[in-house]
């Protein structure tokens, strides 16, 4: 903010100085060069002659998905139940570990800054890789199949879990956890009588959607062979059987969009 | 008795302490008022009593016990004996009343029994007397946040009272109460104060709610005890002395003729017309 006086000692106020203007103005000219550069890059480095066809093998491609052969849907009913198992599992695994974690991690809750550090970096691992690369690398593990599948989807939810709940923890009302430990109880009776009932309506919220995300990931989970209708998408699109992946596609879709609706009247109960 | 002997409190990172070398005697059973400037102490003075905050130096004894050398689980003991009402209340607004009346009890019940809010029939009973006495029988099964900030204050004085405490500490009881209320809660904690024969140490901004409910008035600036009598002894030179330099005239005794009393008087009557 600048106050300047003028020559007839007028008072003037301008939000920024020019200085501040003209840094103001060359971040954003920076960013527009960067911008220019990458797209350089970027252009040096595609196959224009594959692009400019595109919109041909798009239509191509819509063009042998349809009619999409609704039939084969009767086939699907076994794998569309597998990837509902593998993102509720994954989630109640996820919620199992990643509650405790959450504790060790709040500032406000945590028993010594070691642990906090510990589970801090347990949760950023968690987090840092998707659920595909932990199905690729659960599937050379422990085999193909389910198992996998929910095992990659719980600890990519433990990380996203914890995270969000560990900030929940550390936004709860203090001065009730002060009046607490005045009464004389112990610090786990004020985690349980002071914290918990705090964070429960976030926690609830958290892992609906937390589940809804899974539903999304689950789907994908099985193109690595770690179960579900991804599975059978994968197959499909491998045959070029472009009906039947666009008959999967439809009740991915139709999945995805019900979970979503059961997600938002879930929260809406507990909130 | 509570003594409190050279009590200093440095915060970290501080340059000055918050209260620096107080020494107090509180009789049993008296009802003491802390006034002074935000920042005087106030707060850092009652939660180094009860260890909320930590002292730097000095002694606190409640009767026999050195409270500065109590660890976790004495220390845990003490606090039991310590009831505490807050200005915010300090509830835990998803909990029903009568489990946060309950949490006052939390001390001396096992942490199973408290997750599933087993409490032993005896502190559940004494839970419904106070209650009674505070008025908030028919409120038992609402949740805490549901209520008025008057009922509220009532709660957190419930809690502090199922302690059964030997001392009750009272950070600013009504300074998020409208004035009525306030008037109301304030006469609440002294009149309990009084029928469980506690002593009370009530921090309190309103000076004429302070000189009208206590006994005994003790005031603080920049750490230190600037005055510690009656409230009859509280002019403007010492409120000046508290406080700082203002016009006290109003506020005082020593101004009060009868025509500054009836016209105390009518304001009040208007008030209560408002409300």
């Amino acid at each position: 903010m600048a106050v300047i006086t003028d020559s007839t000692g007028e008072k003037l106020w301008q939000l920024r100085t020019r200085t501040e203007s003209l840094k103001k103005w060359l971040v954003w000219f920076s960013v527009l060069v960067v911008a220019a550069v990458a797209w350089r890059y970027v252009s040096a480095n595609t196959q224009w002659i594959f692009v400019v066809d595109s919109p041909r093998q798009a239509a191509d491609l819509f063009g042998r998905m349809v009619p999409p052969r609704i039939s084969y849907i009767g086939r699907l009913w076994g794998p569309l139940w597998d990837t509902i198992n593998i993102a509720t599992l994954g989630t109640l695994v996820a919620l199992v570990i990643a509650v405790p974690l959450a504790f060790l991690a709040a500032r406000n809750t945590t028993p010594h800054p070691l642990f906090r550090t510990v589970a801090l970096f347990i949760i950023a691992f968690s987090r840092s890789v998707n659920s595909l690369i932990w199905a690729l690398m659960l599937v050379m593990i422990i085999g193909p199949g389910l198992l996998a599948g929910i095992i990659a989807i719980g600890i990519r939810a433990i990380g996203f879990i914890s995270k969000l709940l560990y900030e929940a923890i550390e936004e709860v009302n203090r001065e009730a956890l002060e009046a607490i430990t005045a009464t004389g109880a112990r610090r786990s009776q004020v985690i349980f009588f002071g914290v918990v009932p705090q964070i429960l309506p976030a926690l609830a919220g958290i892992a609906v959607f937390r589940w809804d995300v899974n539903i999304r990931e689950s789907t994908v989970v099985g193109l690595v062979g770690a179960g579900g209708i991804g599975l059978y998408l994968n197959h499909a699109i491998n045959r070029m059987a472009w009906p039947d992946a666009a008959a999967i596609l439809i009740v991915i879709f139709l999945m995805v969009l019900s979970s979503e609706w059961v997600s938002s009247k879930a929260r809406h109960a507990i909130i | 008795m509570l003594s409190v002997k050279g009590l200093t409190k440095r915060y970290p990172n501080t340059e000055i302490s918050a209260i620096e070398d107080i020494t107090l005697d509180f009789p049993d059973g008296q009802v003491i008022a802390i006034i002074g400037p935000s920042g005087a102490g106030k707060s850092t003075l009652i939660r180094c009593i009860n260890r909320l905050v930590e002292p730097t130096s000095g002694e606190i004894w409640l009767n026999e016990t050195n409270v500065c050398n109590l660890k976790s689980e004495s220390l845990r003991k003490l606090r039991c004996r310590i009831g505490m009402i807050f200005q915010e209340y300090a509830l835990v607004d998803r909990l029903t009343v009568m489990e946060n009346v309950l949490s006052g009890k939390l001390g001396s019940v096992s942490l199973w029994k408290s997750v599933r809010r087993k409490f032993p029939q005896p502190v559940v009973k004494s839970a419904f007397e106070i209650l009674d006495r505070v008025g908030l029988l028919d409120q038992v099964d609402k949740r805490a946040d549901e209520l008025s900030g008057g009922q509220r204050q009532r709660v957190g004085i419930a809690r502090a009272l199922l302690q059964q405490p030997e001392l009750l500490l009272v950070d600013e009881p009504t300074a998020s109460l409208d004035p009525k209320t306030a008037r109301q809660i304030m006469r609440l904690i002294v009149g309990l104060s009084k029928e469980y024969n506690l002593t009370a140490i009530i921090n309190i901004h309103d000076v004429v709610l302070a000189r009208e409910f206590t006994q005994r008035i003790i005031g603080l600036r920049d750490g230190s005890v600037v005055y510690d009598a009656s409230p009859a002894g509280l002019g403007t030179e010492t409120l000046g002395a508290i406080y700082g330099e203002e016009d006290w005239s109003h506020s005082t005794y020593e101004s009060d003729n009868n025509d500054s009393d009836s016209a105390a008087a009518s304001i009040d009557e208007k008030l209560g017309a408002l409300k």
